[in-house]
């Protein structure tokens, strides 16, 4: 459980960022005296007013979903994640941000053990999912990946038909009758709001279709398998702003049910989307916090030179 | 601070490649290029031209279904096309399950001890330089080691293993009217003469069982119609005759379509190796990722998305395979070495012709006819790799989907 002080949201420093590995970027600019909302924040600001779900501050009796404490990662000798401390709250969407190469992507990767397939991805520390102890060479990622699902950057749809990318997480793990599927694949599709789309189509190959629909499918497919947690790997990265647009309603649709992770390029879809908001550089976790919170009124000067845009 | 080259007009005018040179140079390749393929393909046409005039009059329905025969006109290739058929079924039968396994073991598995990785190199490395090794020196491996199984297991002659097969000492019962052949059974090929005695189990030439009734050398023959058509004289030889069915099997394989099938198998899995090893890496990885992602084990992943996707290109690698396999004639040579056989193969273990080999022992004849014979068996040959190379083409268009 998270503890903080119901406090006024613009002056408390809130839940996360009292555990942010303070000892570990105290060598970096040191902590900003004065919090003050900068001129360019305007179109953040502009972003977060459409977030009308997040909270303004931490909540209070938040569950944490995934647990990290003192977490460090390697590819091979090269240290990507130094010491990372923070509590992912459960059914909300906490977003990673920051530069190309901080290692926002491994840490999420680490999340389900996708790193397993990278040769020489190593880590240490505590990293929890519960009470299931994600870094045990013991634990069975085939378990963990149907309880964390994950979309990646590029719409990655299997060259099957629509209803059997669907159907394929949910053969894998478990024994479903036709109806059953078809109650499974119809249901996924109505909560990726894809359904309406593609419901004349299901048997045509998956690659016919659009690229925002491709990612929809995906999530649709992460879905299908009831996952507690999603990775969503830059989902909207690659796709036009109208595709964008569609994934980050989807997002919000999504809060309710799924502890969300997603990690982003873009700001103003992080301040959209987003509950909470992570911000990484060279492998240290500098800020996080309530969304609200990071773009209005970073703690640290980093974080707002970050989102202002003047480097990074 | 533009170096000179670009903002000295003067420097740069001078080392100006001329335009028209490079244009020309640029034409020049074109007409190499073209040249050089018309001459290749100029070569083919003389070449099937040659063989064409020399074959086709010989060439019809019956000369398919002629078996082999000391007179050209007679002469067919009935024994080689079906031993070629079998004996390609055969290979293609153990290399694609050994081949394929091969190359998603060697693609799909990322060693994570020391020792496996040290096995997967070792198993590359050796794959490639299989690849280049003169097929005769895979009939020589696999006459040790198909033929004769290393010598541990009895010899070819004598297998440690048999079933399918009788073996008889065939006798001639010499009835003033009316000869015939008297076989004696013996349990194996390695018996000597069995000693003739009366009361012995034996077979008439017409296959009927009978008790065997033996006179001395110099005792009149009997008269009673009954025995004497199941009597020998004691001092007779006879010769092995060994009836096979077409189930016959034997360890070690010995001179048979099994073990040619196996030795083209040991020349062709290279090929398939490398080719479906090429077919696996074109499989985006971000296919297996998605499947990962989603739970899939690693088996699941080759099975539903891996290998799926990449059955079109393992396909056409395995039919580029097999046409090898078939145009190989010098592993067989050393293996079997049988080119003229009138007799059809009938089981796995039967000796068989295949059709390179009979060509080139039709070449080779004095006879002059035989060389149209082997030219209208060229023709055969060509079809058949045709065919395979039609088949394969079809596949690549019908299977091959976009990936991603």
């Amino acid at each position: 459980m998270m503890t903080s002080q119901p406090n006024d949201p613009v002056q408390n420093p809130a839940f996360p960022a009292s555990q942010s590995p303070s000892d570990a970027v105290a060598s970096a600019n040191g902590t900003k005296t004065a919090p003050q909302a900068s001129g360019s924040l305007n179109n953040m600001t502009q972003a977060l007013r459409t977030n009308s779900q997040a909270p303004l501050t931490s909540e209070t009796e938040l569950a944490q979903a995934v647990a990290v404490r003192n977490f460090n990662a390697w590819y091979g000798d090269f240290h990507v994640l130094h010491n990372i401390e923070m509590s992912i709250p459960e059914r909300r969407v906490t977003a990673f941000i920051g530069p190309s190469g901080c290692g926002k992507s491994t840490f999420l990767r680490w999340i389900n053990r996708m790193n397993d397939t990278v040769e020489g991805a190593h880590a240490k520390g505590h990293l929890m999912l519960h009470d299931l102890d994600l870094l045990d060479r013991r634990t069975d990622v085939v378990d963990l990946r149907r309880r964390v699902g994950m979309v990646f950057q590029k719409p990655n749809p299997f060259p099957k038909t629509i209803y059997d990318n669907i159907a394929f997480g949910p053969r894998l793990h478990m024994k479903v009758s036709k109806s059953e599927m078809d109650e499974l694949v119809e249901w996924s599709l109505k909560k990726a709001a894809l359904w309406t789309e593609v419901k004349n189509r299901l048997y045509p190959s998956a690659l016919g279709l659009s690229g925002g629909q491709q990612q929809r499918l995906c999530i649709a497919r992460a879905i299908a398998i009831g996952p507690e947690v999603l990775l969503m790997d830059e989902p909207a990265s690659s796709l036009d702003p109208k595709s964008a647009a569609a994934i980050e309603e989807l997002i919000s649709e999504l809060r309710q049910e799924y502890t969300i992770v997603i990690v982003t390029h873009s700001m103003q879809q992080a301040a959209r989307t987003s509950d909470y908001t992570a911000f990484l550089y060279e492998g240290v976790l500098v800020e996080f916090g309530p969304t609200q919170k990071i773009f209005t009124n970073p703690e640290r000067e980093e974080t707002e030179n970050y989102i202002t845009g003047r480097f990074g | 601070m533009t170096p000179a080259i670009l903002s000295d007009p003067q420097k740069r005018e001078s080392a100006m490649r001329s335009t028209s040179v490079r244009q020309m140079k640029n034409r020049l390749f074109v007409y190499f290029c073209t040249v050089v393929a018309s001459v290749s393909v100029l070569i083919l046409f003389v070449l099937l031209g040659a063989i064409f005039t020399q074959g086709l009059n010989f060439l019809s329905l019956d000369f398919l279904k002629r078996p082999a025969s000391t007179d050209p006109a007679e002469c067919g290739v009935s024994t080689g096309l079906v031993g070629t058929l079998m004996i390609c079924s055969v290979c293609a039968l153990f290399t694609l399950p050994l081949g394929v396994a091969t190359a998603i073991f060697l693609e799909e598995y990322q060693p994570k001890s020391r020792f496996f990785r040290r096995m997967r190199s070792f198993v590359q490395l050796n794959i490639t330089n299989l690849a280049g090794v003169p097929s005769v020196v895979y009939g020589i491996l696999g006459l040790t080691a198909f033929v004769n199984l290393f010598g541990i297991a009895g010899s070819h002659s004598e297998p440690a293993f048999e079933i399918g097969a009788n073996h008889y000492y065939q006798y001639l019962n010499l009835e003033p009217d009316e000869p015939q052949t008297m076989l004696i059974p013996v349990s194996g090929s390695d018996q000597s003469a069995p000693e003739l005695k009366t009361g012995m189990l034996a077979y008439t030439g017409n296959g009927r069982q009978v008790e065997l009734n033996v006179i001395s050398a110099d005792a009149a023959w009997p008269d009673d119609p009954d025995l004497e058509a199941r009597t020998l004289r004691v001092n007779e030889t006879g010769g092995l005759l060994t009836e096979t069915r077409w189930y016959h099997f034997q360890i070690p394989f010995g001179r048979s379509v099994l073990a040619m099938g196996l030795t083209l198998m040991l020349v062709v899995l290279p090929i398939l190796i490398t080719a479906s090893q090429e077919a696996l890496r074109a499989v985006p990885f971000s296919l297996r990722e998605g499947a990962y992602g989603l739970g899939a084990s690693r088996w699941q992943t080759v099975r539903s998305v891996t290998l799926p996707a990449a059955i079109p290109g393992i396909m056409t690698g395995s039919i580029i395979a097999m046409s090898r396999a078939i145009g190989e004639a010098a592993p067989i040579v050393i293996i079997s070495g049988v080119a003229f056989m009138t007799a059809m193969p009938h089981s796995l273990m039967s000796d068989s012709p295949v059709l390179p080999l009979q060509i080139f022992f039709w070449s080779g004849q004095a006879v002059k006819g035989f060389h149209d014979v082997a030219a209208s068996g060229i023709i055969v040959l060509l079809g058949v790799l045709l065919l395979f190379n039609m088949f394969a083409v079809i596949l690549r268009q019908k299977l091959q989907k976009p990936l991603s």
